[in-house]
């Protein structure tokens, strides 16, 4: 039976998903405190991680929250605190350059802007891909076999690496 | 979705929520704690708690009541934000964790909060997130001690997400999904996944408990709340409801994890497809694995060597792990602990403040 939707609770989800993602974000780039900073990245990655699920993409929310908030932010958590006077004193964030980067700024809003009104966006709602584990597992190793090896290469060569700068130090 | 289902899915996760966290609450962490009283006092010849309602089945209640009332201290050097917020978060994170855990069926219907498509990789995700409220908790109680414990806990956990996400995809591709009622049903057309490809089974089911037991920082794996070194770990700073919350969190995750090893492994709310004798013995060993658990705190000797007589703590700290452990074999405080430990008490000069929050 169609039923009517109700774009209503979809867009209230929406804006609430984003206000949770903008707000700890702008937090990143302005607090004083480089851990509050760092801990601010989680409801942001939060945030980002309901916006793919309102998009039925629930294999790389669930990745999003695995990887970016379970594991980059306690790295960098990890990092700042045993990085001694790092955590305890108050830095600034602004610089001199300020009118530099609000140039930088505008110009990247503009041309943001630019894209999303220049693209025909695909609304009609039948169109959702069928998009499941088995899926990206499938595209993984056919059409994008090469890369995926590649990226995995690049790990390793990062994993050994990282074991050889370690056992230097020893 | 119409607007009815909007406000019936609000309205069915408020109540799912409200279950479940009674669920936790009385279950997981009030039972879980008396039953842990109880058998580590009977391993170690004692009766445990006895006086409150019959077999002291009321303690854990007495407790909580206890805690309920307790006075919340923030201390005032403490990230007043974080401080409080970290608690809350690791508790919701053990929360979350159950939404994907079927306890069995009622007639047609499977008892699942919501069956996910991705299930334990949404469970792996929550168990990731508790680290967050861990390191956030220790970071800011401005402490040493609870720092300490939040960077071993921090590292530890880190490691061993690995393992267990190895034990869990192990399961996925012999499965063929990431749901966990489909693990279950799979189980049902083969066998228990323990016994499937004979040696690889058992194998990932090692891997996924002694990964999950670290995980959840229990008995092997307690360096980050060794209570003989560093007081009680991250949460040293914390008091009355809020050191309630770091424990329900604790015992949640630690029960999902069981959880979790059950579903995967065990076939979940299958009947045991064994003969019956094989089902006892399994049983025995399981009950056995949970005994060494818990009984394993009372029997490790810690033995840090009393400092030389005009010595200073620093210099204690930084002879001990290089010219090793010279005194005791049972010295137990790893390398970097040592020198962050230094590091620390170096920077926490009157003049210089260490790792403290700015304000």
């Amino acid at each position: 039976m169609p039923e009517a939707r109700c774009p209503g609770g979809e867009l209230g989800a929406f804006i609430i998903l984003s206000l949770v993602t903008l707000i700890p974000a702008v937090v990143v780039v302005t607090s004083g405190n480089i851990v509050r900073s760092a801990l601010s990245l989680i409801p942001t990655f939060l945030g980002v991680t309901g916006l793919y699920i309102l998009l039925h993409a629930e294999f790389v929310a669930g990745i999003q929250i695995l990887i970016y908030a379970g594991a980059i932010t306690v790295l960098i958590l990890f990092v700042i605190m045993l990085t001694q006077g790092g955590s305890g004193v108050r830095i600034r964030q602004i610089n001199e350059q300020v009118p530099l980067g609000a140039m930088a700024a505008v110009w990247l809003g503009f041309l943001i802007l630019l894209v999303v009104f220049r693209t025909p966006w695909q609304i009609d709602a039948t169109s959702v891909p069928q998009y499941n584990v088995s899926s990206v597992g499938t595209a993984f190793l056919t059409d994008y076999m090469l890369i995926f090896e590649v990226t995995s290469l690049v790990l390793l060569v990062s994993l050994i690496g990282a074991i050889i700068i370690a056992r230097r130090e020893e | 979705m119409t607007a009815r289902d909007w406000l019936e899915e609000i309205g069915k996760a408020i109540l799912l929520t409200v279950v479940v966290f009674t669920y936790l609450a009385v279950v997981t962490a009030m039972l879980g704690v008396y039953l842990e009283r109880k058998i580590s006092g009977w391993i170690q010849a004692r009766l445990g708690p006895k006086h409150v309602g019959p077999q002291g089945l009321l303690q854990t209640i007495a407790d909580t009541v206890k805690l309920l009332q307790k006075e919340h201290i923030t201390p005032r050097q403490a990230d007043v934000l974080i401080f409080n917020a970290a608690p809350v978060l690791v508790a919701v994170a053990g929360l979350l964790d159950w939404v994907v855990i079927p306890f069995g069926r009622l007639g047609d219907r499977v008892l699942i909060v919501r069956d996910l498509n991705i299930g334990v990789l949404y469970f792996a995700a929550m168990a990731s997130l508790t680290v967050v409220g861990i390191l956030a908790g220790g970071w800011s109680s401005n402490n040493k001690y609870a720092l300490l414990g939040g960077l071993r806990s921090a590292s530890q956990m880190l490691s061993y997400e690995i393992p267990l996400a190895m034990g869990i995809l192990w399961v996925a591709m012999v499965a063929g999904t990431l749901s966990t009622v489909g693990i279950v049903q799979a189980q049902s057309i083969n066998r228990w996944f323990l016994f499937q490809a004979f040696p690889f089974g058992f194998l990932a089911a090692l891997i996924f408990l002694a990964a999950a037991t670290a995980e959840v920082n229990r008995v092997p794996f307690d360096l980050p709340e060794a209570e003989s070194e560093l007081v009680a770990g991250y949460f040293a700073e914390y008091t009355g409801m809020r050191f309630a919350l770091f424990q329900l969190g604790e015992y949640a995750e630690a029960f999902a994890m069981a959880a979790m090893a059950t579903i995967m492994f065990l076939g979940g709310w299958l009947e045991p497809s064994l003969p019956a004798w094989l089902w006892l013995g399994l049983a025995f060993v399981a009950v056995v694995v949970v005994v060494l658990l818990i009984a394993s705190p009372h029997m490790d000797a810690v033995d840090v060597p009393p400092p030389a007589p005009g010595s200073t703590t620093e210099s204690v700290l930084e002879s001990a792990p290089a010219g090793g452990p010279a005194q005791s074999p049972d010295y137990r405080i790893p390398h970097y602990d040592c020198t962050l430990m230094v590091a620390i008490a170096r920077s926490s000069k009157p003049d210089a403040r260490g790792p403290m929050p700015g304000g």
